[in-house]
């Protein structure tokens, strides 16, 4: 070895021989990261679904999958309507829907929902994804007002999709896109087109 | 420079002379056999890392015959897990090996990490060969946990469920988070089949690298023992440390005893009692995946119960989630945390003896509650336990500090 080594040129070489190699690592890792995601398939599989309600009574829940996510649709009585508005705001977490990330803005109301009637929410608990069972009866508990509750964790919901506080889910169930096709056909999973 | 050749310490066999001039064999096997030297006052402490071997063996073995039957998709998965069961010729002994090795794994392993905390293992020099045992761990949970969503059952689906929930407590990035690890809007055919490539390729091939760099440091560095002393500061004329024995044939011999042992009561749960009371195979998982309902109890296999309960302490989801992965992530920095002049129990003071019982009978405490309906009283009980689970290793580097240790002997305690 001789002693009239260029260091800089040698320091300048090495250096830009790793962030050359470097770049190209992160360049030839994109396809695998991005092979990830929702394929297309699973994208089309996801797309809107139709759910007829002619045959809900009320009072009468169905569970759909749209994305292969649990939803709820209700149809709520007026007596469930009733126990909806007598729930005091003050045991709720976001009694006003502000957290917007959790419904579209037509949702933003005191029934959650397009139409008052109708309630249609994923069934996730936001907590840790579990399914939340349905408890409409008010009591025995003098706080319960009907809802959901999540066996899991032990979430409870209003009659809205309402997170009660002081439990471990932080916000209100999550209300999908949907839209009324038909008066007794909703579509989920969009919300936009003709009515 | 011409090499010295000599005839002294050549092998004899003219086949193994012709590798050993190719690959370093004989003095592989010297440097990590014949002539490492562990202390000869191991106790029974010492045999769970060669069993924790023996069971990534089992697992790798009958894994590999599983995945010949298996098929990791949705509509298929459940009834090839029966297929295997009912139709292939010992499916169910296969089987029953891997789904009970995979408990085991977890009951040596937790032995082979208290032996570490009771012999104080970890603490200077041995800080890596600790630190990428926890790495062996942290691979072994995601190995656990991928493993688990295979059979496609009710608890495979609902638990996945809830583990991949927990990145969504993460602000900002969270929910999309969860959408590139399922790869999906829900846990579908697609997550169960990259969870598949996980468990079979990615993360058995990463144990491997980390066991195999486990070994290197720890011969590097050389074992432990009871007495938490150096056996190379006494060596004798011929560099031998005089309170060590070969590991071969001298602890390879008493492993043999230990790995018999063990396969004793392997086989008995195996052919007796392979579900374990619904601990090892969770009954709810006999029952195929529903998105639909969850099942009316959900609770994780057993060696996982004592983080879920700290989960399930806290009524706040990113807290809780923050909380468990610092209880998982913890005994990691016990090299720093542990201040104590000496390494063993056997000299340390009562403070460091009754924090680690309390750590013990928090974290045994902390399992039960896990597989506990999440009831008030089960919740205050966790809340308190997690409090002991935490205070054990922050306020280590307080009370190991005051604590008063006895002196620590020169050579190793040894009763022939």
């Amino acid at each position: 070895m001789t002693d009239d080594v260029d260091r800089n040129r040698r320091h300048f070489l090495t250096v830009a021989t790793a962030v050359t190699g470097g770049v190209g690592i992160a360049l030839a890792a994109i396809p695998f990261l991005a092979s990830l995601r929702p394929s297309a398939r699973a994208q089309a599989l996801g797309a809107p679904v139709e759910v007829p309600l002619g045959s809900l009574d009320p009072g009468e829940m169905v569970r759909v999958i749209w994305r292969g996510r649990l939803v709820f649709v209700l149809r709520r009585s007026p007596a469930m309507l009733a126990q909806l508005e007598q729930t005091p705001a003050d045991v709720l977490r976001d009694p006003n829907s502000e957290v917007a990330e959790q419904q579209p803005d037509f949702a933003v109301n005191p029934y959650r929902s397009l139409q008052p009637e109708y309630l249609v929410v994923e069934g996730s608990c936001t907590h840790l994804g579990c399914a939340p069972i349905p408890e409409f009866q008010v009591g025995p508990d003098p706080d319960w007002h009907g809802g959901f509750f999540c066996p899991c964790h032990g979430s409870r919901f209003d009659l809205a999709g309402r997170v009660y506080k002081g439990v471990p889910a932080p916000t209100n169930l999550r209300v999908p896109p949907y839209r009324f096709i038909q008066d007794d056909v909703v579509m989920i999973g969009s919300e936009t087109g003709a009515a | 420079m011409a090499r010295v050749e000599s005839d002294l310490g050549k092998p004899q066999n003219s086949l193994i002379r012709w590798i050993d001039e190719r690959f370093p064999l004989l003095e592989t096997i010297r440097s990590h056999a014949t002539e490492y030297y562990a202390a000869k006052n191991f106790n029974v402490w010492y045999v769970f890392g060669v069993l924790s071997l023996v069971v990534l063996i089992i697992q790798l073995v009958t894994g590999i015959f599983l995945t010949m039957n298996y098929k990791p998709s949705s509509d298929e998965a459940f009834a090839s897990v029966e297929y295997i069961m009912r139709d292939v010729d010992w499916g169910w002994l296969i089987r029953y090996m891997h789904s009970t090795g995979a408990s085991f794994f977890f009951i040596v392993v937790y032995l082979h990490m208290f032996r570490a905390m009771l012999y104080g293992s970890y603490k200077k020099p041995r800080e890596l060969v600790w630190i990428i045992g926890m790495m062996i761990f942290f691979v072994l949970m995601a190995e656990a946990f991928a493993g688990y969503l295979l059979p496609w059952g009710q608890m495979s689906y609902w638990g996945a469920q809830v583990i991949i929930s927990l990145f969504g407590a993460i602000p900002f990035i969270g929910e999309a988070l969860v959408e590139y690890i399922k790869g999906d809007y829900s846990i579908s055919d697609i997550t169960l089949n990259r969870f598949f490539a996980l468990h079979v390729i990615a993360l058995p091939l990463a144990l491997i690298a980390l066991v195999f760099v486990h070994i290197v440091a720890l011969h590097h560095v050389g074992s432990n023992n009871p007495d938490g002393i150096e056996i190379k500061d006494y060596k004798g004329p011929d560099g031998v440390p005089l309170d060590g024995v070969a590991f071969h044939p001298y602890h390879t011999t008493k492993d043999l005893v230990a790995i018999i042992v063990f396969l004793l009561i392997f086989s008995s749960v195996v052919f007796f009692a392979p579900d374990m009371g619904g601990y090892f195979l969770e009954h709810a998982n006999f029952e195929p995946a529903n998105t639909l309902v969850t099942p009316e109890h959900i609770a994780p296999v057993w060696y996982f119960t004592p983080y879920y309960a700290i989960l399930r302490a806290v009524p706040n989801k990113l807290w809780g989630a923050i909380l468990m992965g610092a209880a998982v992530l913890l005994p990691l920095f016990l090299p720093w945390l542990d201040r104590s002049r000496v390494r063993s129990i056997r000299y340390r003071g009562w403070i460091y003896r009754t924090s680690l019982g309390l750590f013990v009978i928090s974290f045994f405490a902390l399992g039960w509650l896990g597989v506990q309906p999440a009831e008030a009283l089960y919740v205050t009980l966790a809340r308190v336990f997690s409090v002991v689970y935490f205070a054990f290793f922050l306020l280590m580097p307080y009370y190991t500090t005051i604590d008063k240790t006895r002196p620590v002997p020169e050579r190793v305690v040894y009763h022939a």
